[in-house]
Parts: C-alpha cells; sequence; structure tokens
C-alpha cells in the first residue's frame, strides 16, 4: 500500500504528522514518533508575545534591581551564555533535524508584522524544514471588523512569503466570516498550505475562586466534522496544502480526513492521552481500511468525498443542517 | 545586565584600553594566575569572587591553560582554611575579601605566612565595624593584619590595581612570603577608569613558570613526605621563628625587581616608595590609598602657585623598608605629615605614622625633619583637594598639630583642621557630569554603559563613581562622570559639574541638586507630566540657583517618552541620550551612533522588538528634548518643607534633619553619641512619597479580616476599632464603617493608609479576600494614583494616629487581633514587598514592649538600623523593641550572651526583693519572687502593676538593697529574646554558634528570615538555596537540595522549631511565633521570605509562598515537645501533602528559569530532581510527624 503523500512540497511517508504538542519538546520523543510511523512532526509554537513577555519580566525582576543597592550591583550571575528569546527554540529546531529523518515544521506565532518576519528567517535559518504561522487575534475591540483582521493576516502572509523560502502554512481560526475566500487569498499571497483550524484556550469558570483561568482542552471526535466540512469545500477550490488538525481520534478519522481531501493529517491529543504507540496504530489501520476498500494509495483516496467530487453537495451545504434536525427529531 | 566576558589579551605590542573597575581588573588577573579560588561573599570584594566563578563556569583559561576551580566556603573563616590546605598542596590558591572577613582570616594568615606559601590575598580595604558597621572604606581591617607576616602591598587607583595585582601574584612566588594586595574598598574598588589592561604575555613575564614549579614542588605529597603543623617545644620555637627572616629582607628588592619587569613591558614604572612633587620639597604628605592621587595633584596645584611641596606614597607597606622610605624623600623635606586611613584609640599614633616616625628617628635626619600625624578618610569620608591642601598649609605653621583629623569639624578634641570646601583645581579640560536617579530607574546602568561609549570608542579618559544611599526602596543615585583628554586622577565627588541630571522630580524638593552645578553649566530635568510649565514646578530654591548660577535648562518627559517607545517604567535610555545630546562630550551624531550599538550589544539576544523599543526611545528622546527658557526672576511661591516634622524631638532636628537633606558631611563631633547608641523611631518623621498607586478601602466591601495589615511590609496600613463618638471629629474624608464584633458595640472600624509611607507594593490589595460580589474584580483594596489622594489622607493619618487603642478583647493573639496592636516596627527602607518585614512587624506587635533583638549582619540589619533613619520605634509608655546588631558570624551567641545577661539581673531582682521581703507586703513579695509561667497579656499586663507597685514602695528608700533594686526591677517583667537574621547567617557563617546556642537549652528565640540566598550582598548561594536555582557561586544552578535546618533541629529534642509562610497561612505564622514566645526553651522558626532575588513579581511574592507550601517545596511544620505532655505527637505537619507540581511554583521565578535558557537539559535533569527532592521531604516529614506520634494506648 502506498501511503506517501506530498503536504507544502515535502515528500511525506504517510500522512500522519504529530501535531504541536509537550511531546516535541524532548528529543527522544521525537525519536519514538518517527520509530512509530509518524511522516512529520510539528513543533510548539514560538511565540513572540512571550518572548517580548520573558524579556520584560527580565527587565522588571532583573535588570530594574541591578545598580541600585552599594552592596549588590546585580542579584545574579552576569552570565553572556543565558540564551534569551528565541536560542532556545532555534537551538532544538536543529536538535530535532539531528535526530530524526522526518522532516520538522516549525510553528510561530507573532505579535507584529516585524516579529513574524524575523522569527520565521530565523526558524529557516535554524534549518527547519517548513514553518506553520499559528495565527490568531481575539476582536475584542468594538471598532475591530472582520475585513481589517482578514487583512492583518494576509499582510503577515504576504511579509513572510517575501522574506523566507522554505514553504509554510498558515493555522487558521475556524470563525472567519468567509473560510473560503480567506483560504483562496492565502493561497494567492503564496502560502504553501492551509491547517484546519486552530484551537483556542477558553476562559474556565472557577467557582471556588471565583475567578477566570485559560483551559484547553483536548480535541474530542466531534472536533473532526467541522475540519471535514471545510477542507472538503476547498479541496478542488484551492490547489496548494491542505492538513486536518483537530479530532482525529481513530484510524477511520484519519480515513475521513481523506476522503474530505486532506493532504496531511495532525494528531495531537490521542497520543497525549494514549500515547505515541498510537501512531503506528493510525498508520496500520489506515492501511487495512484503504486495502479492504481497494484504494492503491492514500493520492487515489484524497478528495474522494469532496465537495466537488461527493454523490450530494447538499450534504455540505445548508440544507444538510436542516435534514440533521429533522433526522434528529424522527 | 550587562554581560561581563572575561577580557583575553594575549600580547600587547601596543596597549589595549578598557573602563573597568578596579574589582574587575583585579579579578581579572588574579585568575589568570591561579589554579583555585575558596571565597566567601563581603562587600566590596563580592564582586571579584562572582567574576571569577563566572568565567570558571565559562571554561576560561589561566595562564596555563586550565579552567580555575571556585569554590565558595561558609565564612571567610572557611575559606581561608580551605585556601591554607590548597596552598599546602602546593597550588596556587587566591581569594579576595574586606573588613570583618579579613579578621577571620588572620589565624590562617598566619599560618599560611609562618610556613611561607606563595599566596596573594586581594582586599578592598574598609571599615571595621566599631560603634556601628560601615561598609565604607578606610585601613582598619588591612592594617589588623601588618602583624600576621603578610606583605602588604597596596593600589591608589585603578590602573594601580591591576598592575600590583600581577606584581603580588609574581612577588609572592619569589619571595615565598603571602601578599595581601589592597585597595580602596568602594573608592577605587567599584570606580570605573580607563586603564590600559596587562596582557598574557604581561603576566607571563611576571608569575614565571619555574616559581610556579618550585611552589608545587614544595607541596605535600605522600610521594616525598614531610610533616608540617609540629608542636614546637620552647627549645627551638623562638629560633625557628626567627628563621623566616632573610625572606623577609628580601622582599622590597624583589617587589622592586617585579616593578621593574612591570615597566619594562609596560612602561608605568612603580617604585615601593614613590615621591612626586617639588624637588627641592619642604613639606611632603606620606600617605597610601587613593588618597595619594588627591594629595599629588594638590601638591602639584600648590607647587605652581610657588609653594615647594611633595607627597610621598607607600606602595609595599610590609615589609616596610625605611632606608629606601628615607632615600626617596627629598634632602631638602623638613616637615612630614603622614596621614593614616585608620583610628588606633589609644595608641601614641597611627602605625604608618609611627613607622615613619621611628625611620626618621634612626637615620641620620633625626632631628632635622618633623613629623606629625593625622586620620583622614574613615568611613569613606571624602578626601578632597581643600583638606589635602589644609594639611600642606599647616604643616607651613611654625607648629604644626602634632595629631590632627581632617575632613571633619571636632569640637570635642578639637583635633580636625579647618579646610576649604569651595578648592577646585581640577582641569578645565575635563568635563564633569552628576547625575540623580532614583534606585531602579536604570540611570546607573546607564552611566556605566555611556562611561564604557566613551573610554572605549574615543581617545578621551574617563571615570565614573557612584554613591547610593541606604534605602533599598526608593533610593536615590548619584552618579559622578569625568571625562577628558588628561589622565584623571580625582579619587573624590564632583564638586563643580558641568552637567546636572535630575532623573527623579521630587529630589528638587529634598537635595541640593544644583549645589554641585558650575556656574554656566546645564541642567536636565525630567519632568512627568509634561515639558510645558516645568519653571513653575521649580522650588523657589531651585529658581534662585538656575538664575544665579545662569544654567542652561533642558527638560524632558522622559516616562512619557518611554512609554510610548514601549518602555514601560525604564527612563534610562532616554536620559541617556539627552545627555550626549547635550553635554557636548561627543559629537551628537557619533554618541547616537554608539549609543544604538551599545543597545544593539546588550539587548541583541533578546530579540529584536527589544532592541527596537530601545531605539525608538532614542529617537523619541532627541525629539521631546525641549529647552527651557529661564526667566529673570523667580515666581516660585516661599514654602519650606521641613525635612522632619516640627514635633520631631531636638535630635532629629539637630541632626537627622541634616542627615537627610544630605548635610551629614556638616555635622560636628559633638553632634554625635560616642558608643553608637542611637534614638528609635525616626523613619516616621520622613515621608517618602514613594507610591505611585496607594490601596484606597471601601469600606462596604471590606469584610475586616486584617490580614492586609498582618502582609503590609512597611507598616503603612493599619486598623482601627474606637468608640462611636469619635467619629464626629472625624476629617471629611476619614472613612469608617460599623466595628463587626458580637461582643463590641457602638464602635467604629477604620483602615487608613499612611499614604506617604506606603510602597505601592500591592500586597494588601493582593491579599484582600473581600470582593465585590456584583463585580468579582474589585476588592476591598483598590489602587489608586496617590498624588490626587495625598493630602486628604495625610490629614486622616494624623487624625488616626490620635485614635485610642482598640479595645482589649480585640488585640487577641490570632491574626486579626494582632494587627489592632500597635507595630513597633514601621517605614523601614526594606524593599517594596519585602517578604521578610511582616514576619518582624507581627514580632513587635505581639511582643515588641519587652523585646530584645539580635540581628545579624544582613538585609534585616540594614533595614533595622540603617541611618538615617531607624524603623523599631516605641508604644505610647515609651517603651519598644531594643535592636542591636554585632556582626554577622557571631549572631547566636550575642543573642546568648543577652539573654545570660538579661537572666542574672533577673537573678538579683529575685534575691534583692528576698532580702528587702520584711519591708514589702508579703503577697507582692510571693508574686515578684518567681517568674510568670505563662506569658499571656493579661500575666504581663499584672506583672508591670506588680513592678509599678515595688518601685513605688522602694522609691523613698535610702538602702542601698533598695537603689540596687530599683535599677533593676523591670527585669522581672519577662524579657522575649529574639535572635533575627537570613539564611546566609543561620545556615552558613553563624551555622555553628547557632547549632550550640540552641543545645544550650536557655530559653531564646530564633527567626530565620529564609530568602534562600544571600540577599543583601547580591543573591549569592547558601546552604538554604534550593536546587536548581541560579545564584552567584551557582551560576550553573545549584545541583544539591537545601539544608533541612528545621529537622536538624528537631533532632535535639528540646528546642521548639516551625517553618512558616505568611502567605501561605498566615494563621500558623502567628500561631508559631506565640507558641516559640511561650516555650521556655529555645525556638527556631524558620519563615520563608520571599525576594527580588528570586527574579519575582514582588506583588505576587504571597503567591509565590502558597505554591511554595502547596508543591511541597516548604511544608508548613511545628515541632513543640510540650505537646508531648498531653500526650500529642510532638511533630505538626500544618500543610497537606502537596497538590501541585513543583514547577508550578518554580515557573514563576527567574532564579529557576534562567537555568532552563543558558543550560536547558541541565535545567530539566535538575528540575526532576528537585521535584524528587521535594517528594522526598514530604515523606520525610510525614514519617517524622508519625513517629512523635505516642503510642496508641497513650492517646487520651
Amino acid at each position: 500500500m502506498n501511503l506517501s503523500t506530498e503536504y507544502l512540497g515535502l515528500k511525506l511517508k504517510n500522512p500522519l504528522v504529530a501535531g504541536a504538542s509537550p511531546l516535541v519538546d524532548h528529543v527522544d520523543k521525537v525519536r519514538q514518533l518517527e520509530d512509530a510511523g509518524v511522516a512529520a512532526v510539528v513543533m510548539h509554537s514560538l511565540f513572540a508575545e512571550q518572548i517580548e513577555g520573558e524579556a520584560y519580566a527580565e527587565s522588571q525582576h532583573l535588570d530594574r534591581w541591578e545598580n541600585n543597592f552599594p552592596e549588590a550591583d546585580s542579584f545574579f550571575p552576569a552570565s553572556s551564555d543565558y540564551a534569551l528569546g528565541s536560542d532556545e527554540y532555534l537551538t532544538q529546531i536543529g536538535r530535532l533535524k539531528a535526530a530524526v529523518d522526518v522532516p520538522v515544521i516549525a510553528s510561530l506565532n507573532g505579535t507584529r508584522p516585524g516579529d513574524w518576519i524575523d522569527y520565521a528567517t530565523q526558524i529557516e535559518a535554524a534549518g527547519a524544514d517548513a514553518l506553520e504561522l499559528n495565527t490568531y487575534t481575539l476582536p475584542i475591540a468594538t471598532t475591530l471588523t472582520g475585513a481589517e483582521m482578514e487583512r492583518q493576516l494576509l499582510e503577515v502572509v504576504t511579509a513572510v512569503r517575501a522574506a523566507i523560502d522554505i514553504p509554510f502554512a498558515v493555522k487558521i481560526s475556524r470563525n472567519y466570516t468567509a473560510v473560503a475566500h480567506v483560504v483562496a487569498d492565502l493561497e494567492r499571497l503564496g502560502a504553501d498550505g492551509v491547517v484546519m483550524f486552530n484551537r483556542f484556550f477558553q476562559p474556565h469558570f472557577d467557582l471556588d475562586e471565583l475567578a477566570i483561568n485559560p483551559r484547553l482542552d483536548l480535541s474530542t471526535p466531534e472536533d473532526l466534522r467541522l475540519r471535514l466540512r471545510w477542507i472538503g469545500i476547498l479541496r478542488d477550490q484551492v490547489k496548494f496544502s491542505l492538513a486536518c488538525s483537530g479530532g482525529v481520534h481513530h484510524p477511520h478519522d484519519v480515513v475521513r480526513a481523506l476522503l474530505a481531501g486532506a493532504d496531511a493529517v495532525q494528531t495531537t491529543a490521542l497520543l497525549l492521552k494514549h500515547g505515541l504507540q498510537k501512531v503506528t496504530w493510525l498508520r496500520d489501520e489506515l492501511a487495512v481500511w484503504l486495502e479492504a476498500n481497494e484504494y492503491q494509495s492514500v493520492a487515489e483516496v484524497k478528495g474522494a468525498l469532496c465537495y466537488h467530487r461527493c454523490p450530494d453537495r447538499g450534504a455540505y451545504e445548508r440544507s444538510n443542517y436542516l435534514r440533521t434536525l429533522q433526522l434528529w427529531r424522527s | 545586565m550587562f554581560p561581563h566576558p572575561f577580557p583575553v589579551l594575549i600580547n600587547s605590542a601596543t596597549p589595549t584600553y578598557s573602563t573597568l573597575d578596579a574589582n574587575e581588573a583585579v579579578a581579572r588577573v588574579a585568575y589568570q594566575c591561579s589554579e583555585l579560588f575558596a571565597i566567601y561573599p563581603i562587600t566590596p570584594s563580592s564582586p571579584m569572587g562572582e567574576s571569577v566563578d563566572e568565567w570558571s563556569c565559562e571554561g576560561q583559561q589561566n595562564l596555563w591553560g586550565h579552567v580555575p576551580e571556585v569554590i565558595q566556603l561558609q565564612s571567610e573563616a572557611g575559606a581561608a582554611g580551605t585556601l591554607h590546605g590548597a596552598l599546602q598542596a602546593g597550588t596556587r590558591a587566591c581569594s579576595f575579601t574586606a573588613s570583618q572577613g579579613l579578621l577571620l582570616m588572620i589565624p590562617n594568615l598566619y599560618k599560611i605566612a609562618g610556613e611561607l606559601h606563595p599566596f596573594v590575598l586581594h582586599v578592598t580595604a574598609r571599615s571595621l565595624a566599631t560603634h556601628a558597621l560601615s561598609i565604607f572604606c578606610d585601613h582598619g581591617d588591612v592594617m589588623a593584619c601588618r602583624q600576621t607576616g603578610a606583605a602588604l602591598l597596596c593600589a591608589n587607583s585603578v590602573q594601580e590595581a591591576q598592575d600590583f595585582a600581577a606584581v603580588a601574584h609574581a612577588a609572592t612566588l619569589t619571595t615565598r612570603v603571602p601578599f595581601l594586595h589592597f585597595f580602596d574598598g568602594f573608592r577605587t574598588s567599584h570606580e570605573i577608569q580607563k586603564i590600559a589592561l596587562l596582557s598574557e604575555d604581561d603576566l607571563n613575564a611576571l608569575v614565571q613558570e619555574d616559581d610556579v614549579s618550585q611552589a608545587r614542588a614544595r607541596g605535600l605529597t605522600p610521594d616525598h613526605p614531610a610533616i608540617r603543623g609540629t608542636a614546637q617545644n620552647p627549645d627551638v620555637f623562638f629560633q625557628a621563628r626567627e628563621a623566616a627572616n632573610p625572606f623577609y629582607d628580601a622582599v622590597p628588592e624583589r617587589v622592586q625587581a617585579a616593578f621593574d619587569v612591570l615597566a619594562d613591558r609596560t612602561g608605568r614604572q612603580y617604585h615601593i616608595f614613590d615621591y612626586e612633587g617639588h624637588p627641592a620639597a619642604d613639606r611632603v604628605i606620606i600617605v597610601m590609598g587613593s588618597g595619594t592621587e588627591t594629595c599629588m595633584e594638590t601638591s602639584a596645584w600648590l607647587n605652581a602657585q610657588g609653594e615647594r611641596t611633595g607627597v610621598l606614597t607607600v606602595r609595599l607597606y610590609r615589609p616596610f623598608d625605611a632606608n629606601v622610605l628615607l632615600a626617596a624623600l627629598p634632602a631638602s623635606v623638613r616637615k612630614i605629615a603622614v596621614l593614616d586611613r585608620t583610628k588606633e584609640p589609644g595608641a601614641s599614633g597611627e602605625p604608618l605614622f609611627l613607622d615613619v616616625i621611628a625611620a626618621v628617628a634612626e637615620s641620620d635626619r633625626a632631628g632635622q625633619i618633623k613629623v606629625t600625624g593625622g586620620r583622614y578618610g574613615l568611613g569613606s569620608k571624602e578626601f578632597t583637594p581643600g583638606m589635602a591642601q589644609a594639611v600642606f598649609q599647616d604643616l607651613a605653621e611654625t607648629a604644626p598639630k602634632r595629631r590632627f583629623t581632617v575632613g571633619i569639624y571636632d569640637d570635642i578634641t578639637h583635633l580636625s583642621l579647618p579646610f576649604s570646601t569651595e578648592l577646585d583645581i581640577e582641569s578645565v579640560d575635563t568635563r564633569r557630569a552628576v547625575f540623580f536617579g532614583l534606585g531602579s530607574d536604570g540611570t546607573v546602568g546607564a552611566n556605566k554603559n555611556s562611561i564604557k561609549i566613551i573610554g572605549e570608542s574615543t581617545d578621551l579618559q574617563a571615570q565614573g563613581f557612584f554613591v547610593y544611599d541606604s534605602k533599598k526602596a526608593g533610593a536615590m543615585t548619584v552618579s559622578h562622570l569625568r571625562f577628558g583628554p588628561q589622565a584623571i586622577r580625582a579619587p573624590y565627588l564632583i564638586g563643580q559639574a558641568d552637567f546636572v541630571a535630575c532623573h527623579y522630580f521630587p529630589f528638587l524638593e529634598k537635595v541640593d541638586v544644583l549645589g554641585v552645578a558650575r556656574p554656566g553649566g546645564t541642567l536636565l530635568l525630567n519632568t512627568p507630566g509634561g515639558t510645558a510649565k516645568v519653571w513653575s514646578q521649580l522650588p523657589l530654591k531651585v529658581q534662585r540657583q538656575i538664575i544665579e548660577l545662569q544654567l542652561k535648562v533642558y527638560a524632558i518627559d522622559a516616562a512619557s517618552v518611554a512609554n510610548e517607545a514601549g518602555m514601560r517604567g525604564r527612563t534610562n535610555t532616554v536620559m541617556q541620550t539627552c545627555f550626549f545630546a547635550l553635554s557636548g562630550v561627543l559629537p551628537k551624531d557619533d554618541a547616537i551612533g554608539h549609543i544604538k550599538t551599545a543597545i544593539r550589544k546588550t539587548y541583541g539576544k533578546k530579540g529584536e522588538a527589544i532592541v527596537a523599543r530601545n531605539e525608538a526611545a532614542v529617537d523619541a528622546a532627541l525629539a521631546g528634548l525641549v529647552a527651557v527658557e529661564v526667566p529673570a526672576e523667580t515666581n516660585a511661591p516661599d514654602i519650606f518643607h521641613p525635612l522632619v516634622p516640627p514635633n520631631a524631638s531636638d535630635f532629629g532636628q539637630r541632626v537627622t534633619a541634616r542627615m537627610l537633606a544630605g548635610e551629614g558631611d556638616l555635622l560636628p563631633v559633638s553632634a554625635f553619641p560616642p558608643d553608637g547608641t542611637w534614638p528609635v523611631g525616626s523613619t516616621k518623621w520622613e515621608k517618602r512619597n514613594l507610591a505611585p498607586e496607594i490601596p484606597v478601602w471601601d469600606p462596604s466591601i471590606c469584610i475586616q479580616c486584617n490580614k492586609c495589615v498582618l502582609v503590609c511590609p512597611h507598616a503603612a496600613i493599619r486598623p482601627a476599632a474606637f468608640p462611636e463618638a469619635l467619629a464626629a471629629d472625624a476629617p471629611e474624608t476619614f472613612k469608617h464603617t460599623a466595628l463587626r464584633s458580637p461582643d463590641i458595640k457602638d464602635h467604629r472600624y477604620v483602615l487608613q493608609v499612611a499614604a506617604e509611607d506606603c510602597t505601592g507594593c500591592t500586597l494588601c490589595h493582593e491579599v484582600c479576600p473581600a470582593k465585590d460580589r456584583s463585580q468579582l474584580g474589585r476588592k476591598a483594596l483598590m489602587m489608586q494614583p496617590q498624588e490626587p489622594l495625598v493630602a486628604a489622607e495625610r490629614v486622616n493619618w494624623d487624625f488616626f494616629l490620635n485614635l485610642p487603642p482598640a479595645p482589649a478583647a480585640l488585640q487577641r493573639a490570632d491574626v486579626k487581633g494582632s494587627q489592632f496592636r500597635e507595630p513597633l516596627f514601621e517605614f523601614s527602607g526594606a524593599c517594596v514587598g519585602c517578604g521578610e518585614t511582616p514576619y518582624l512587624k507581627v514580632l513587635t506587635q505581639l511582643f515588641g514592649d519587652r523585646l530584645i533583638m539580635a540581628n545579624a549582619t544582613g538585609c534585616s540589619s540594614i533595614y533595622g538600623g540603617n541611618l538615617p533613619t531607624t524603623p523599631y520605634c516605641t508604644d505610647k509608655d515609651g517603651r519598644g523593641p531594643a535592636w542591636s546588631n554585632s556582626l554577622f558570624e557571631d549572631n547566636a551567641e550575642y543573642g546568648l550572651g543577652l539573654r545570660t545577661g538579661v537572666d542574672q539581673f533577673v537573678v538579683q531582682a529575685r534575691h534583692l526583693v528576698g532580702d528587702l521581703a520584711p519591708t514589702l507586703p508579703v503577697d507582692l513579695v510571693e508574686r515578684l519572687s518567681i517568674m510568670p509561667d505563662d506569658q499571656q497579656d493579661e500575666t504581663i499586663a499584672a506583672r508591670r502593676a506588680d513592678v509599678t507597685l515595688l518601685r513605688s514602695l522602694l522609691a523613698d528608700s535610702a538602702d542601698p538593697k533598695a537603689r540596687r533594686l530599683l535599677t533593676l526591677a523591670d527585669y522581672l517583667v519577662p524579657k522575649s529574646v529574639w535572635i533575627v537574621g537570613g539564611d546566609g547567617w543561620a545556615y552558613d557563617i553563624g551555622s555553628g554558634g547557632l547549632d550550640h546556642v540552641l543545645s544550650t537549652g536557655r530559653n531564646v528565640n530564633v527567626l530565620v528570615l529564609d530568602t534562600e540566598v544571600y540577599s543583601n550582598t547580591g543573591g549569592q548561594r547558601s546552604k538554604a538555596t534550593p536546587m536548581g536555582a541560579v545564584a552567584k557561586f551557582s551560576a550553573g544552578g545549584k545541583d544539591t537540595d537545601k539544608k533541612d535546618l528545621a529537622l536538624m533541629a528537631t533532632s535535639y529534642g528540646h528546642i521548639y522549631v516551625a517553618r512558616i509562610a505568611m502567605g501561605a497561612k498566615d494563621s500558623q505564622t502567628v500561631q508559631a511565633i506565640h507558641e516559640a514566645e511561650s516555650y521556655p526553651g529555645p525556638s527556631l522558626i524558620i519563615a520563608y521570605s520571599h525576594c527580588i532575588a528570586h527574579g519575582i513579581s514582588m506583588a505576587g511574592g504571597l503567591n509565590q509562598q502558597k505554591l511554595a507550601v502547596q508543591s511541597g517545596h516548604w511544608p508548613l511544620f511545628r515541632y513543640d515537645p510540650r505537646r508531648a505532655e498531653r500526650g500529642l505527637g510532638t511533630a505538626v505537619l500544618d500543610s497537606p501533602p502537596p497538590k501541585i507540581p513543583l514547577r508550578d511554583y518554580t515557573r514563576n521565578e527567574l532564579r529557576f528559569q534562567l537555568l532552563a535558557r543558558s543550560q536547558p537539559e541541565r535545567a530539566a535533569e535538575l528540575a526532576a530532581r528537585a521535584q524528587i527532592a521535594a517528594d522526598q521531604r514530604q515523606a520525610r516529614y510525614q514519617a517524622f510527624v508519625e513517629s512523635t506520634q505516642p503510642p496508641a494506648s497513650e492517646t487520651p
């Protein structure tokens, strides 16, 4: 069975990509992922905001106490070896590249256009095979329009495209008013693919403390269907890569994503909850299903049930919603 | 943080210049010439130890291609022992120290010298603690070593400190005599100068490989064994002691030989005595140390006026070669003044003076030269050209003073010479700039950066010196910078500045900022709120000075400029840019380019965004800088703001107020107590107005828990419960509400903030549990800008202070009740949000009126007893904590001494009561013949009443025993002795003494304020530092767990022990302190104290305490031997098993996070081990608690 696929111009031995998670922080875990059969790994995001925050914290809690007291010029060793900002992240790219053969995809979240370019350039120089732009904005301001948000996103993509040569995907929110239009624009401006969709921390209301804590819940299988819809709708409308991220918990979920048209399928929650070896299960069962259904390759199944190729396009559209409700009632 | 790279120079065909201070210059040489460092931090030598540790961690190599090892000991005594052993083994060992640290090394200095080990100890000369501690300079410490057998080599400047460091390392090898190389603490150790660096080739020319090999060959080894350290009897000891004489005789010549090698390599020729001045001088000053340069410059100036003066500086003080000294003196000399920077009370003269006297007396010039002796510069007292001139002038008198002081006004013994404060002999080519900054605003850091820019980018010479005040929060920093084409030999503060910058506008009210301004100079002001109305905001005095001095005035709203550039609170880059734009030291565009280069160098690793923000701040500064038009007339109102209030004591008015005004130098000797005894309770006079925001109380939300009061580090928020009737007289804005009490009616409750004393730390807001139910983000205490509130709150505070004490029933010894008691520790100079001071405050609230405190040197002694104002105060009856500091290392023993002293008086008083029993009421005698079993408030009150009655009964008695008992009667009220200090004292330097004192069973209470690091001296590792934390001397993260002092103490069985963390469980804190006090034997409380040295947001300090407990890092624990009497287990765990991983605690602290950036894998490994250690700690405590449970059958 030929499980190979092409994602962001990278030849992958199968469509399974380990999504961004703490697993990728450890070289030995990444080796285990590779051994288990994963075809590529996505590193956790380098958050420009976090780097700036750390620098600010350092300024507030470290630099500000320097040269204040006659008996203490400072309170920490003045080593020039303290790596700051992106150093650790960039070093980790090198470590992973040296440790595994599968492509290493870095991930980046910036706060302003300059950050995106700077860090994307550094990531490219550090040897990443590709980059995932982890984009999100919470439009709290009542003056911020959807159009403006889209403009900002496209500005970043344009800038990054001009700055780096390695392929990059854009991981987007599901909350755009016109997802298809946005994705088409991303392709037009030079992105090599799109990852659908980003998952966000959501506020957790703590009734004991009467406080709100941010919390990221792992995905559930129910999360998959939204991804399938949009990958299916877009598959034949764009040519660049589509990756499914969120809700892949079973080999059949992988098959579903491929049927919708995904070039790659990211999985994270499953591995965190049940262990790295589940990659092997996904891969082997994918092969079993393909064989049982007389497919010769992943390429053959890819997009077979996408919007333009499915037997009933209405299944993707609004009527689907109505009919579902009717079915539920009956 | 500026990187601190190790400068490696292989050779120096042309000299390489660098701008650095003497500590760095000396450390650099020492590092290259040594194989091992055994060190212990002490001001002002600590930076040398820190530098060699950092270089060692980075793998930098010494002259022989090896990486020296750096080992920190528990004290200087320990370091000296290690050094002796390392030398005995034949290694090139080295160390750095000062002051009391040097004294602790003296026993081993004798040994090292007696065994002729080549060794160099670099010393930043510092005062010894006598009537008071001083971290500043004189030669008292070094002079205490002149009899040890170590050679004493003195450097006068930063350049000399580097050069003589190398000469010392060379000469000790050629002479086998250990060298104590010293230079003036702070004045030289911390002065930044542009110097020519010695290269590796220079050092190799001085420190010969053969000499090193010979020293190694003398090392003790079983391969060719010898024995050292024998015990010698009267038959041989004396002769053997004399056998070393030839080695000492050879020292002067061999030191001179090393000086000559140095001269061949560098062109800098030194001699063991150097004379500079008129070749036919009739008057000469003999001096050593930084004062030499002042004397030489003054002599040159006088000679230019036609006088014949000169200066002889002593470089090699021991062995003292009188012949060379005399040979260096011109034959024309008729009068010599010898200046000593030390004091030997009762001696016929100070040491150098006596040496010179003897040299002259034994020479053929005896009778031809008159020699006088004077003291100068004790405790870093300034030594200026005016003072040097005064010495020369006095020598010109027919009968000069035989003994004198200079630099002070002695109106008691009249030894002082009058001197000019105006004399300015500096070259007009030297540009002088003085900057007044607020601690933490980055002014000093920016100025150090400016010196480097100018020193290393131009041919100009540069000098920087920095003065700090004694406060840890809201300190004033004053930077003195000189730049010029010629060598700068001015080791004294700038008196006449071309450029004056005031980075903190309120200083204009409090300090004479323009007292240092030269006529026609430039004044730069940081003016928050804009630059439009600067002139009208200036105080009248400042307006007058500007007009009279014809200053050019510029202003910038640096905070706004910094904020717009995204650098909130960091105005240093903005002000630095303005300095370069205005001062003309460098062409403006060049200077801006240099600043931006420096920014990229400093912040490049922190990311482009940080660089961009700093660069934006530079550009914005240039745009925001405006010239202020100076009118011909003043227009400010004539308002006088006294520095202490009119109701301050006479001493406060005469002495404290002048010290606060920066005029302490002008106070005469008669102003001071002769024995270091100082009045208490003066911080309340010093309204510092530090808080940008203060807590504002909403009575409608408040639940009256008093937790905010408990945690306030500065006692700046206080409650009261007062009769309702008094509310009628309250000021209009004075808020109060009905007291929540089931028992006490008709009372009002108030939480009042001392708006001018609050530091704005926000801990009260953070701890406040009371929230608006419909707006959960709103608490009963919310921070609001201070400025609009301060006038009304000043009135409210005065009203509050006059309210009666809360009803006694409210003043229970629990969290809430204790806070109704008056704190007798207030408004200290501790850091904003300090984690230590709340413990001390509650101590004074519980037992303050009968508290005797022994305080180890460290943070708590600095905020507790650093002048000009002190925080321990008295209650309405005049009682309060009796606080004192002896030393760092002896605090436990010192406290034991206080205890035993008090106990002696108790015994005597009780005996006298017995002796006088026939004359006293029987029941009174019965009560007073025993000390109370319990020390409850009611018991103490009854005891005080008995003592008052006793006094009244004895008042008119003529019986000598009655008179004696009157002097002792107060001791019949139990005194509470507390021994307080940090972890550096308790875990390290004072560990042995603490252990012994606890073992004695005497009734002392020990409070360890555990910040897990040496906080006062700048974050050096202690044995309390946790695993994985980065600290100085543990740059690679501490790889062992902290010592468990609590469990160790429990091993005795008779000691009350507790671990507390106020932020985690305040009720346990108050309970433990109370139990410790009531325990009739020794008690030990170890208090978790968050600290700026943890690299945290201090507003989150209490939360970190909570996380420390929740994660198992800091189990809350009590061990009370009395519990067994009640059939209970003696140990109790007051915190539940850990419910969060250790990382949830450590990730909020830079001390742990920094390692993850420098060595992520090691950080991960240490974090994993630390988690295991925390788990084991919990298990250990759990097992211990269970082991103390009585057998089931004994349980009641």
